[in-house]
């Protein structure tokens, strides 16, 4: 450490940097996460009733699908400033931008989750005297499980990334360093919170890529059928009770796995 | 709703159109530095993934780079290049930073799209005797098409949403409007600049579909 610091020669890395203002990152870190993770929450709220009514027929699909579609096309810098006159410059701006853009991606693949149950599956779960709420909660939301997951996932490192654009109106989380240091040339800072902010995203995926093996074990299992019913009633237990015709929810599992890699 | 007529009220001054900062000035550095990326985006990226696509390798490496493009935030990377030497030089960061997230989509669907022709018909066409570039060319390459529009379509989205966040770091564009609106406290301007902003987003996503419906289609699978 002989001559000066790395924060007054401005280098990119600065390890200095990062023990003297952690309080800053932390924070910054902090407000990122819960931005990111309270945006896709709502998201997926919201999206679950659309891929709903998306699913009634054409009628619907169309509509919804088209103006979430639309809705991605608007830059975010825009839609964060289309937004101020509604919400001001609040977190909750920042959230709701984020939201619809997360539409998107959640409807997508709930839709196609949801789609890909076997018509047969339904016909059995109808057939043992499942009305359509259970049958929807029980049967058909655990076999769409996988492509909502996958969607989950490509949802929350989308929006990890965008919520840097939020610091427009100074809700952007590590975008907040990243703004001001821009102008002042700070190296170090633009570095290291654009390094977290990528660490971020990664984590953010290995975890929820963790989430979904736990969840549909099954998905793995597909390979090697002889295990598939016994795996499948495994996973019949853990998602309560969805179906108690093991080869039917293998075969359904199956095919929803399948919808999840398209649908991403 | 006063920020309406507003933004209204601002986009009918003529005065907000002339100038290095007005509306037309913004609107040709945007096309420009936008239409710029994305040639070259093209230029480098479609020829890689379409004969790729042609020998089926590096399908990981397509599918992990449109992964790895989300995961990053353009802001970021915009801002590095702004703390960088690259900062002198006019345009530049912005362009560099537009072609980087322009490559993910273009490279993907180029592959995908080579991969996803029918297997059986690139037997037969082996089997009628075609050598490898006129397999390419005439089998692979028309059927392919769909997919590989869909992906010049998703970079030009991408890349004029890029070009608005490059004026969070001081660069040129549609997005200077916006921010300068901003720094002045003036929501209107802030509104009519956003609305100009999404309204060229949409405008260019609309003309890239036209054109793809107008262009000749050849008997191609169908559209998904």
């Amino acid at each position: 450490m002989a001559g000066q610091s790395c924060l007054v020669a401005n280098d990119w890395i600065c390890w200095e940097y990062v023990t003297s203002r952690s309080r800053e990152l932390t924070d910054a870190t902090v407000e990122h996460v819960w931005i990111t993770g309270i945006s896709v929450l709502i998201g997926l709220i919201v999206a679950v009733p659309l891929a709903l009514l998306a699913r009634r027929g054409r009628r619907w699909a169309a509509p919804v699908l088209g103006l979430t579609t639309l809705l991605y096309t608007i830059p975010s810098l825009a839609m964060f400033s289309l937004l101020l006159p509604l919400f001001g410059l609040s977190a909750s701006l920042v959230v709701t931008g984020l939201v619809l853009y997360s539409l998107t991606i959640l409807v997508r693949n709930v839709l196609a989750g949801l789609e890909a149950v076997p018509e047969d599956v339904r016909e059995a779960a109808r057939g043992m005297g499942y009305g359509p709420r259970r049958l929807l909660w029980q049967v058909e939301m655990p076999l769409a499980l996988p492509s909502v997951l996958a969607g989950i996932r490509i949802a929350t490192v989308s929006t990890i990334a965008l919520t840097t654009i939020g610091s427009i109106v100074g809700k952007g989380g590590l975008g907040n360093l990243i703004a001001p240091a821009v102008s002042s040339s700070f190296k170090a800072q633009v570095l290291t919170a654009s390094v977290l902010c990528v660490l971020l995203a990664l984590a953010a995926d290995l975890l929820l890529l963790g989430v979904e093996r736990l969840l549909t074990p099954w998905t793995r299992a597909t390979r090697a059928p002889r295990r598939a019913g016994r795996v499948a009633g495994r996973a019949a237990d853990r998602a309560a009770d969805p179906a108690r015709a093991g080869a039917a929810v293998a075969s359904g599992a199956s095919g929803a796995s399948g919808a999840s890699g398209k649908g991403a | 709703m006063d920020v309406l007529s507003g933004a209204w009220d601002w986009l009918a001054d003529g005065a907000n159109w002339a100038g290095e900062n007005g509306v037309w000035h913004r609107l040709a550095e945007h096309v420009y530095v936008s239409g710029v990326a994305l040639a070259i985006a093209c230029a480098l990226a479609l020829p890689v993934g379409l004969w790729l696509g042609h020998l089926g390798k590096g399908g990981a490496l397509a599918v992990n780079i449109s992964n790895v493009g989300r995961a990053i935030p353009v802001f970021a990377v915009l801002a590095l290049f702004m703390v960088s030497p690259l900062r002198g030089w006019g345009n530049v960061p912005t362009i560099v930073a537009l072609v980087l997230f322009a490559l993910p989509p273009l490279l993907t669907n180029a592959y995908v799209g080579m991969r996803e022709v029918d297997r059986s018909v690139v037997e037969a066409a082996r089997g009628m005797g075609m050598s490898g570039g006129q397999l390419f060319l005439r089998v692979e390459l028309p059927l392919a098409r769909a997919l590989v529009m869909t992906g010049v379509r998703s970079a030009a989205v991408q890349v004029i949403a890029t070009a608005t966040i490059a004026a969070m770091v001081g660069q040129g564009g549609l997005g200077r409007i916006i921010t300068a609106g901003f720094n002045t406290y003036n929501t209107a301007q802030v509104f009519a600049g956003a609305l100009l902003v999404a309204l060229l987003a949409l405008v260019v996503e609309g003309a890239l579909v036209a054109a793809d419906r107008l262009l000749p289609r050849r008997p191609a699978p169908a559209d998904r």
